[in-house]
């Protein structure tokens, strides 16, 4: 392959690797906005504890657990550390595409949102101290486990022989779901914010204390999304890259108009930030087959997504659990509809295909689920992993930081 | 008719709505106020350790006829105590006279 190509290709992937990156700055966004302002510096500092815990983590050994070259199918890693191998600068090492580098950070860089996807749902009244050691070990072990059984050649990758198995092009399962699932788990042992269920058990609302902000996340979000499906592709090439563009976001639009239309018809009123949580289902439910489905289907699933977005939210509050930005409706329910949904529209539909999808959703349900309850059970039952009621109440700012996020600046509370 | 003017730990707001509710008293304003006194909250700003004085509050006034006084102001030392310096205190004074914009009303009238 001449130098241009190769170029050309890694540029992309580094280019893709910085949109990737920068959805942190989308997720903390929205996190801050959804919620109150005294607990502002709290949910900042989770997020970014994320960011440089769960590159660091990927660094140290992530990377070759999640791909460990010749291995089992199930569990498998190949040493601690990043090390160059011999061709990792050539067009050899990944058909052209890019080298070892690229490779590993646009690669690390996914790592960390699986566990963003927790943060938002135990806000305002997890234990700092209970969230980083289950992200420590969520992030440093089950997420690249998981990764492993699709991405890193495992068992997932050929259920149906050599060159069938499961499909999760950038994700839905592999990421999402996986944070999704240990946002329900936390959310469950976790127990309600203080005053979100009436005694009654009627949900509250807690409105968040920034819209605007919540907003500028979401799009950030989508823009950030470009490069976390884009790059998936794992080269620039024309035709997959652009089209991938395409289905991402026409998903994007229709899940947004899909949640927007469904929740005016059940609460009639036009509520932003369902809206929002629509984009974001639909950009989430077409990533596990952004490559495989054609632009009507696109729109479809968007649309579909959408409006699962709607009744996944009120779902949630129905079985009494807590959930301050949606992360259980977008990532775990969309995450498991985008994942089914390659077996049902696109190029690969068809029965055969769907089981593989249900054995890849299955499998990830189990492990995620046992993984991250052991964990936060066990942090539950020693450290503990709420906070006191004074320190909720107050806010986590003030009780675990000792620091204001608008000392110079109030915003009336409720 | 007397004026209630309480001045509480916003955690404890909650509670003393809840209190108010429960004698009936169903009517009056609250506002965030920054206030001065013996309670010290510690703060840490880029390695600065700091204590402050100036804390958070809620104001909370009330407009009652006089034989809800006694009642209100035993909710509100109930609802709003924690044993802690920095609960607060309790202010009352006499009202002139108070009217109901909407029925023109005045005196106790206007107020229950």
């Amino acid at each position: 392959m001449e130098t241009a190509l190769f170029t050309a290709n890694n540029v992309w992937m580094m280019v893709c690797t910085a949109l990737v990156f920068f959805m942190h700055l989308g997720f903390s966004f929205l996190e801050i906005g959804l919620t109150r302002q005294k607990n502002t510096i709290n949910i900042l500092f989770k997020n970014v504890f994320i960011i440089c815990t769960g590159l660091l983590l990927y660094y140290l050994g992530g990377f070759n657990l999640m791909y460990p070259g010749d291995f089992n199918g199930y569990l498998g890693f190949s040493g601690f550390g990043i090390q160059l191998p011999e061709n990792g600068l050539t067009p050899d090492y990944a058909s052209g595409g890019y080298t070892y580098w690229t490779d590993f950070l646009f690669q690390g860089m996914f790592a960390a949102t699986a566990a963003t996807i927790v943060s938002g749902a135990v806000a305002e009244r997890i234990k700092l101290g209970g969230f980083m050691i289950f992200t420590i070990i969520y992030v440093g072990l089950v997420y690249p486990i998981v990764g492993s059984w699709q991405w890193g050649g495992g068992f997932l990758s050929t259920l149906g022989g050599e060159n069938a198995g499961f499909h999760d092009f950038a994700g839905s399962t592999l990421v999402h779901s996986v944070g999704g699932w240990a946002a329900l788990i936390a959310i469950y042992l976790l127990g309600p914010r203080i005053g979100k269920f009436s005694e009654t058990g009627k949900a509250q609302a807690i409105p968040g204390h920034n819209i605007p902000l919540a907003a500028a996340g979401v799009l950030i979000l989508w823009l950030g999304w470009f490069g976390f499906n884009g790059g998936s592709v794992l080269s620039a090439d024309p035709a997959g890259t652009s089209l991938v563009l395409v289905t991402t976001s026409l998903a994007a639009a229709a899940g947004g108009i899909g949640a927007f239309v469904l929740s005016a018809i059940f609460y009639k009123n036009y509520d932003l930030t369902m809206f929002l949580n629509g984009i974001l289902g639909g950009l989430v439910g077409i990533t596990a087959g952004a490559d495989l489905m054609s632009p009507n289907e696109s729109v479809i699933i968007g649309l579909l997504a959408g409006a699962l977005i709607v009744l996944a939210v009120a779902f949630v509050d129905k079985i009494k659990l807590d959930d301050p930005v949606g992360a259980v409706a977008v990532h775990l329910i969309c995450g498991i509809f985008g994942t089914l949904a390659v077996g049902i529209f696109g190029a690969k539909a068809g029965i055969d295909q769907f089981l593989f999808q249900l054995a890849g959703a299955g499998a990830t349900a189990v492990f995620c689920s046992v993984t991250a309850f052991s964990i936060l059970y066990i942090i539950k039952k020693t450290f503990g992993i709420r906070v006191s009621k004074e320190e909720e109440l107050e806010g986590l700012d003030l009780h675990e930081h000792g620091m204001d996020a608008y000392a110079d600046f109030r915003l009336n509370q409720h | 008719m007397k004026k209630v003017e309480a001045i509480i730990r916003k955690s404890k707001f909650d509670e003393v709505k809840k209190a108010l509710h429960a004698i009936d008293v169903n009517f009056f304003s609250y506002w965030d106020v920054t206030g001065v006194g013996n309670e010290k909250q510690g703060h840490v700003y880029r390695g600065i350790s700091y204590s402050t004085s100036d804390i958070q509050r809620r104001m909370i006034s009330i407009v009652i006829s006089d034989e809800f006084l006694e009642p209100t102001i035993n909710s509100i030392l109930e609802a709003a105590s924690t044993g802690n310096v920095g609960d607060g205190k309790i202010f009352v004074s006499d009202i002139q006279d108070a009217y109901r914009i909407r029925t023109r009303e005045n005196g106790t009238a206007g107020i229950n």
